[in-house]
């Protein structure tokens, strides 16, 4: 295994791109060392991407619009302040993971480039509308987060691709968002089902949705259908038993330790219920 | 054996809460475990593993592992005894695999290198041949005529014509017209209760270091909780004299049980052995949950009668238990322990200790009780609701108490089962109210405990302190207990009594620190070698005095003159005894050696109110209540520790861990992520209760705590969420896809 470490963007692509074996980057490593450890993954080639210039950073643009560095863990972003009030859901689905030693390690690139069906920073991003800037040997491009995955531990980068930044919208007022994920005990599990919602109100009437489910399908995907039965509602019982439906019928899960098809169809069903009313309540105004 | 001298109040030092000696060491990292041990020269050691969960071994080639660079030695099973029969022999097939794999995870060869890296590297080259054979894990379909035969003689004599050569012991037991019993009841209750197999989760993995000489002798350090007990395998297993080779027990990060037997030592010393140098050899956690012992799994038939007033007239069970692929699954135990918390009239128990295509079972905190407790406080339950009777006014017109013949014979001396029943009952928790969805259980258990073989040594220093030697490793603060009781019985301050863990050249044998037997039995021979250490030191006193042994008596750490015509002598401390003893006839100590038996049973009675959300299934403990009787709390805070303890695992079983094994007989969940022990954030604080009632077999009435917690819980638990949710739970885990499908299926019949 070579091991390095790279000192800015083209530097690591030029790397990767001329690697020829197993290839990996080293953002927090907490899904790549573990992989290493238990020979799942044994790269050749192990970039360390944590040394390029601004990848630790988080920036609030002028349009309100937020940038962030494809190494910033977990724990600094809980404890960003205007990140949290702009995008709970978003800072809440990045925090489940793992425990507090976790935390001060993952990204949320990372999270999204290991490809899990159930990762947990995944969903929201998606709801967001987030987008990823990607550079590689052809130049760069920007791409939408749901384009990302697609299929259990696989994404559509290309060889010599790598993602530099995460990109979310500007906040709209009264507006908010929401991530909830089953596991049975209350940490260190993988999500069962994890559902995210983001939406947005003009008086007491949602007039923008969004809806995404981890867990229940080979990526975390959008359910344009469970959107839908909440826009022009007020997060009435029709409304809500509508997008538990939605949400129900997009499921396509596997049976396995963690659960079983029935069980994540029905809980992805009741999760979009609850995180929905978590995000009408934020847009109302409630904190986070 | 005879307590001429038994002291039940009037303490001192015992009952009270000091700072454990190994404290300090063990929050600053110092203290060293089993993979903390090093040496020079030392080789490092990886294990070839099956992938398959029945397989023959056709071919092992090291050719290629061998051929790599800093490899020093591959073992496989032609470098262990040959001709070993019994116990010992399958002791063997499971430390490495013989002709065949016998589930996933079996050890089929080792190799030692100059690093660990190496050695994992080497241990990938190893190619090993099989034969793919069917296989089976389910203990039910183990015993299907149609099962594959695992090893088709294993069976003893006990087991009827006819059965599947599978099953491999067979016991039954019973007394009472059991058709009069049932005719006399107003409620039967007739169901099948299963467990699936959990494992003891100790946070430390296994890890040696071996160093065995082509002369035979050896050394051996390393994480057990039982070094004589190692000493007996392994050098059985190699084919050594016993007292050649000497193993030092490291500090212990848990063992629960599963530390008394050997998975790797035989291995370690093999694989030194041959390459002539110490090899060091540390299991992953994934190696720890496919190859060392799991429990029991176990499949339960249970009918139980009982009158409107909740008299039980009658009971019966049918228990079949998977231990893995070897006899030994605890049948016995789960049989004896199942009704034991009741006088029952007539009572009637089969048993059947069945092999599967899994890791070989090891002891699990009072191996076998859960699952049967399981079985029949379920039963219970469905009773009491049936017959709508208050659970522990059930329980209390049932119990055992001292003089009730038990229902595996014997009658129960003095016992503190009642006692709980009536803590229990007055505490708030059980009066508390309870919200919507919410649900409160109630479950006792039992557990027998344990004597064992024992030595003990205590010197008294120059200073007049004193320095205890036991074999029994310290898992839970037995440390701090054993300097408490000397600490009392010489009268002197606790922070004077240092008590060290020997190995095996210093003290004769030790059974291991399991059966809740250290506090009790290595207490028990603290004591009385801290009494012969008193006669001596009152001897001393007497012949400086000129007068008679017996004239002197021994009063908070001084011998002083006693008696009509003993004379008037100012009292002469330890101290000034001790300093004088090089001159007066030389060291002073005491040592005690016995089996004792005088191990009292402890009984405990649980309370827990849970939640279950109606649309997940996932449970939440809201509040947990443990009442248990100690006899009497040495430490209390070690044996609220050790309520606490019991009663977590004991959650963990009814609600999440399990060994889940797929299609191919693999198991899918060998690491924590899957394999869900309750984390800290699940539970909230474990409420304690120490029932004392004095154990007559000890001299001051203690009782072993360890196992008997975790007996109640499983059931508890079931019972609570049978309240909660509506839908009692036949098999555990009780995970939420299968409270919901239970939900779902209520809702839709
Ligand atoms: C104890 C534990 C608990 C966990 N719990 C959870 C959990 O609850 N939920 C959950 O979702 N996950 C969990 N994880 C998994 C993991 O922590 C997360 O997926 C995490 O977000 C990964 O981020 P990382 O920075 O550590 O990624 P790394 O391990 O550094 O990288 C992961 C993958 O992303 C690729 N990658 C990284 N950066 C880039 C980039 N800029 N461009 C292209 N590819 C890139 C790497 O090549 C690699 O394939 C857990 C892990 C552990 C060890």
């Amino acid at each position: 295994m070579r091991y390095h470490t790279a000192a800015s963007f083209e530097e690591a692509v030029a790397i990767a791109a001329a690697a020829e074996g197993v290839t990996r980057f080293l953002a927090g490593g907490t899904d790549v060392l573990v992989q290493l450890r238990s020979d799942v993954v044994t790269p050749d080639d192990l970039i360390d991407i944590k040394h390029i210039p601004g990848v630790s950073e988080i920036i609030r643009a002028d349009d309100g619009g937020w940038t962030i560095g494809i190494a910033v863990p977990g724990a600094v972003m809980g404890e960003h302040a205007d990140l949290c009030r702009d995008w709970p859901g978003v800072v809440e689905g990045m925090e489940l993971i793992g425990s507090t030693q976790v935390q001060g390690r993952a990204t949320l690139v990372g999270n999204l480039c290991n490809g899990s069906p159930a990762a947990d920073g995944v969903p929201a991003l998606m709801t967001a509308g987030a987008t990823v800037s990607v550079v590689g040997p052809n130049g760069s491009r920007t791409v939408a987060v749901q384009d990302i995955p697609t299929a259990p531990g696989r994404i559509s980068l290309s060889k010599g691709e790598m993602i530099t930044a995460v990109h979310l919208p500007a906040r709209a007022e009264h507006a908010g968002d929401a991530y909830l994920r089953f596991i049975p005990r209350t940490e260190m599990d993988i999500a069962v089902v994890g559902c995210a919602v983001n939406l947005r109100l003009d008086g007491d009437v949602i007039i923008e949705a969004s809806v995404a489910l981890g867990a229940v399908a080979p990526t975390a995907r959008l359910v344009p259908a469970a959107a839908e039965a909440l826009i022009g509602s007020t997060l009435d019982d029709a409304a809500l038993s509508a997008l538990a439906e939605a949400a129900s019928a997009a499921c396509s899960p596997i049976d396995d330790k963690r659960g079983t098809i029935a069980f994540r169809t029905r809980v992805a069903g009741v999760l979009a219920r609850r995180a929905a009313g978590i995000a009408y309540d934020r847009a109302k105004g409630a904190s986070a | 054996m005879a307590l001429d001298d038994r002291k039940t109040d009037g303490f001192k030092y015992i009952g009270t809460r000091p700072n454990r000696p190994d404290g300090l060491d063990k929050v600053t990292g110092k203290a060293r475990f089993g993979a903390d041990a090093s040496a020079s020269g030392m080789l490092h050691g990886a294990i070839v593993r099956s992938p398959h969960a029945h397989a023959r071994i056709l071919k092992i080639d090291a050719t290629r592992a061998l051929a790599l660079t800093g490899v020093k030695a591959v073992v496989t099973r032609a470098d262990f005894a040959t001709g070993l029969t019994g116990e010992d022999a399958d002791l063997l097939e499971n430390v490495i695999a013989g002709e065949k794999a016998l589930y996933d995870g079996h050890a089929i060869a080792a190799v030692a290198a100059t690093s660990a890296l190496i050695a994992r590297d080497a241990a990938k080259l190893v190619e090993v041949t099989y034969e793919p054979l069917p296989h089976v894990t389910d203990v039910d379909a183990a015993m299907q005529p149609d099962a594959p035969i695992i090893r088709a003689d294993a069976a003893d004599d006990s087991v009827p014509e006819g059965m599947h050569p599978n099953v491999v012991r067979y016991m039954e037991f019973g007394r009472g017209d059991l058709e009069a019993g049932f005719a006399e009841a107003d409620a039967i209750v007739e169901q099948t209760y299963k467990t699936e197999a959990t494992h003891q989760g100790y946070i430390e993995p296994h890890a040696c270091l071996a160093q065995l000489g082509a002369d035979g002798r050896g050394e051996l350090w390393c994480c057990t909780q039982g070094h004589w007990f190692v000493r007996r395998m392994c050098t059985a297993l190699l084919g050594l004299e016993t007292s050649q080779l000497r193993v030092t027990p490291s500090e212990i990060g848990g063992g629960f049980g599963g530390k008394t037997t050997v998975f790797i030592d035989p291995i370690a010393l093999a694989l030194s052995r041959k390459a002539s140098r110490p090899v060091k050899l540390v299991m992953s956690r994934s190696e720890v949950l496919r190859a060392t012992g799991p429990t029991a799994s176990a499949s339960m038939d249970i009918k139980i009668g009982m009158k409107r007033d909740g008299t039980i007239t009658a009971a019966s069970g049918v228990f079949r238990l998977q231990g893995g692929a070897f006899p030994g699954a605890p049948t016995a135990e789960t049989m004896q322990c199942a009704f034991a918390c009741y006088e029952i009239p007539a009572v009637h128990e089969v048993g059947y200790d069945v092999i599967a295509n899994r890791p070989k079972q090891a002891a699990y905190r009072a191996p076998g009780a859960p699952m049967g407790a399981f079985a029949v406080e379920s039963a219970l339950d469905e009773l009491c609701r049936e017959l709508d009777l208050d659970p522990i006014e059930m329980r209390l017109k049932n119990a055992s108490r001292e003089g009730t013949r038990s229902s595996f014979g014997p009658r129960f001396p003095r016992v503190g089962l009642v006692e709980t029943l009536e803590a229990a009952k007055a505490h708030p928790h059980y009066a508390a109210p309870l919200g919507p969805n919410q649900g409160r259980g109630v479950a006792c258990g039992y557990w027998m405990n344990w004597g064992g073989e024992t030595s003990v040594s205590l010197a008294i220093s120059e200073d007049g302190t004193a320095q205890v030697t036991v074999g029994t490793p310290d898992i839970g603060g037995s440390r701090a207990s054993m300097a408490l009781m000397a600490a009392e019985a010489l009268g002197i301050p606790y922070e004077n009594v240092r008590c060290n863990i020997a190995d095996t050249g210093s003290l004769g044998i030790n059974e291991p620190t399991h059966g809740s037997r250290a506090t009790y039995a290595s207490g028990l021979a603290t004591i009385e070698s801290a009494r012969q250490a008193i006669g001596k030191l009152c001897e001393r006193a007497a012949d400086k005095w000129g007068i008679d042994a017996e004239a002197v008596i021994w009063e908070d750490g001084c011998a002083k003159p006693s008696g009509p015509n003993a004379g008037e002598f100012p009292p002469l401390t330890i101290a000034e005894i001790a300093a004088e003893m090089g001159s007066t006839g030389g060291p002073i100590s005491g040592h005690h050696e016995a089996t004792p038996n005088g191990h009292g049973g402890s009984f405990g009675t649980h309370l827990v109110d849970l939640e279950v959300d109606p649309e997940t299934g996932r449970t939440t403990i809201l509040r947990y209540t443990v009442v248990q009787d100690a006899g009497k709390a040495i430490h209390p805070a070690y044996v609220e520790g050790q309520f606490q303890g019991g009663a977590v695992q004991g959650i963990g079983w009814a609600l999440n861990e399990e060994y889940i094994y797929g299609q191919d007989g693999r198991l899918q969940n060998p690491i924590f992520l899957d394999y869900r022990v309750p984390v800290a954030s699940d539970l909230p604080m474990i409420d304690t209760v120490i029932v004392e009632v004095p154990n007559p077999g000890h001299p001051y009435g203690v009782r072993g705590v360890g196992e008997t917690g975790i007996t109640p819980p499983l059931p508890a638990v079931a019972n609570a969420v049978a309240t909660a949710a509506g839908v009692r739970l036949r098999h555990l885990p009780m995970t939420p896809p299968r409270i919901l499908a239970a939900l779902e299926q209520k809702a839709g019949g």
